[in-house]
């Protein structure tokens, strides 16, 4: 049931104290990195020993910017000669990032990917496929050494050409594949489109989904289609890759490995932490990585904490479900709201498409927000059906997001389509 | 006894209503009533046309929001106060009418109506004897 039981299933404050001690030689190794040391002289904190967690607070956050304007070895905190791997994601904008890893970097990935499988019932006696791209992309390498460390036979099938990877998950007995949500459909749609039934034809038990945002409803569409349950996972980069938070059997939520990282979540204008089970913005501060430790490393990836314990019996708290990115967020008179609140709502109404568009405009002196949404096929003919429905949603809205936006019923296909976050909103204020 | 009414939603914008029409409106399909309702914050266009189904899927296929809904065409004599009476039949019997619509033709008048309650209605046609026309003779008005 568990990889590491002991680590799992550490009582919270032995957790702790394990979090504490790495934390202290997390500190001490960043330090070795020209990046950290001059940061720490700055801010001088190079004298400081951390006694607690709390310390850590003391610390100013690293972002992305921060690292490309590193490029490429400012935040190596060993020599070159002793990093074995180096991945670089693209930047759309100037530098892009360069994550390293030592031997023992590398080894402590492929465990927490291990951990992870296991965890989700993958077992030495499965068949892997790996449908990610590899490369640079993270999700190949991560989950090939992990799934290898387990002792699963891994096929590293890469993206792409569903023709073979139907033969492969045929003719190998995979019982496992790692794909993103989109492509598990497509390949679900491929066995139907040659007259077979993946429920049936195949052995395929378990699917682990993620690096796409996608919902609760998708994943059921994907485990009914292909007759497999599937596991949400999540990573970065720079967190090494797959396998920082990973969903167990009970589906709900996703344990954040609290021996590999110390993870905080923060209100992304203020930098404060949140009440517990608010969402916000996920940091990450490594701990136990040799090559390139990251102190407090803003994610920009918002979730929240689900509070409680988990039934499965690890004691690594949950996060739920990715709601977004922190530059999402709009502040309105004063609040903060994002988007997936919204969309969240909106999507409750079965007489509602999938299209929004949220404008903030200025009217007379004040901010408003309209919403405008666009209806489903579920069309009554009867006005006060509308203007009532017009009405609860407004009446939900303000629940969630604490102000009471405008509502709007739009034709279907009126409003653009939503590929990116960005055209879900339209900020038309008068700059104050 | 009824007829099939499609009613469209419409937005409030400049054109939305020709663009409908344009796509409704051809050989095969002719329009035989329409009225359109609006208010602030969005529109309803209700047609009676000759091919109800055909009309619903054109408008499917142009993916607009769209409804099939049963509707009364009770038909009058042209003497005054016909309407009224019409009305009347129903009011006695507690119903209330959502929407009404009237043409008239050189030889009767039509009164296009939905109740709260279509199968009260139907019982208050029977006993009042009003003369309904059904979807089959739509197209000889």
């Amino acid at each position: 049931m568990y990889w590491e039981k002991e680590i799992e299933t550490m009582a919270r404050p032995a957790l702790r104290d394990l979090q504490l001690e790495r934390l202290g030689e997390t500190i001490a190794q960043a330090k070795k990195s020209t990046y950290y040391s001059k940061l720490f002289q700055e801010k001088q904190l190079d004298k400081l020993t951390v006694q607690s967690l709390e310390d850590l607070k003391k610390f100013p956050f690293t972002t992305k910017d921060d690292l490309r304007s590193h490029y490429p070895f400012g935040f190596a905190a060993i020599p070159l000669q002793q990093c074995v791997r180096l991945h670089s994601s693209s930047g759309t904008t100037g530098n892009p990032t360069v994550v390293l890893h030592s031997q023992a970097d590398l080894d402590a990935w492929a465990n927490q990917v291990a951990r992870c499988m296991y965890m989700v019932g993958l077992r030495s006696t499965d068949v892997f496929q790996n449908t990610s791209g590899y490369g640079m992309f993270t999700g190949g390498l991560g989950f090939q050494y992990g799934a290898e460390r387990l002792g699963a036979l891994t096929i590293p099938a890469a993206a792409g050409n569903t023709k073979r990877q139907m033969k492969f998950i045929l003719d190998f007995d995979v019982t496992c594949i790692h794909a993103i949500p989109s492509y598990a459909v497509r390949l679900a749609e491929g066995f139907y489109e040659s007259g077979l039934d993946p429920k049936k034809d195949t052995k395929l038990t378990t699917l682990m989904i993620g690096a796409e945002p996608h919902s609760e409803e998708q994943r059921k569409r994907i485990e009914s289609l292909l007759g497999v349950k599937a596991y949400n996972c999540f990573g970065m980069s720079e967190m090494n890759g797959p396998g920082v938070a990973f969903e167990c059997p009970e589906q709900n939520g996703l344990h954040i490995w609290e021996d590999y990282v110390i993870a905080e979540i923060v209100n992304p204008v203020t930098l404060e932490p949140v009440a517990d089970g608010e969402i916000g913005e996920l940091v990450l501060t490594t701990l136990q990585r040799e090559a390139m430790p990251l102190i407090r490393y803003r994610t920009r990836d918002l979730t929240r904490f689900i509070p409680g314990t988990c039934s499965c019996g690890r004691t690594h708290r949950k996060i739920d479900r990715f709601k977004g990115r922190s530059d999402d967020m709009i502040i309105l008179k004063g609040v903060n709201i994002f988007p997936i609140q919204i969309e969240k709502i909106l999507m409750q109404f079965k007489e509602l498409g999938n299209n929004y568009l949220i404008t903030l405009e200025t009217v007379g002196a004040n901010d408003d927000m309209l919403i405008e949404v666009e209806l489903s096929d579920l069309f009554t003919d009867d006005y006060s059906v509308l203007q009532r429905l017009t009405k609860q949603i407004t009446h939900q809205l303000k629940d969630e997001i604490l102000l009471t936006p405008k509502v709007k019923l739009v034709e279907k296909n009126s409003l653009p389509q939503g590929e990116g976050k960005a055209v879900r909103v339209k900020d038309l204020r008068n700059n104050t | 006894m009824t007829i099939q009414q499609i009613s469209v939603f419409l937005e409030n914008k400049f054109g939305r209503l020709h663009e409908i029409l344009s796509l409704i409106a051809n050989d095969e399909i002719r329009i035989i009533a329409a009225t359109v309702s609006d208010t602030s914050e969005f529109g309803i266009l209700r047609l009676v046309t000759t091919d109800p189904h055909k009309t619903f899927q054109i408008l499917k296929n142009h993916q607009i929001s769209s409804n099939i809904s049963e509707v009364f065409a009770i038909v009058t004599d042209r003497n005054s106060g016909q309407i009224t009476q019409t009305i009347e039949h129903f009011t006695q019997a507690g119903l209330s009418i959502e929407y009404m619509y009237c043409f008239s033709t050189s030889k009767a008048g039509f009164l296009i109506l939905r109740t709260n309650n279509l199968e009260a209605a139907r019982n208050v046609i029977r006993r009042a004897s009003l003369v309904c026309v059904d979807q089959a003779h739509i197209a000889d008005l």
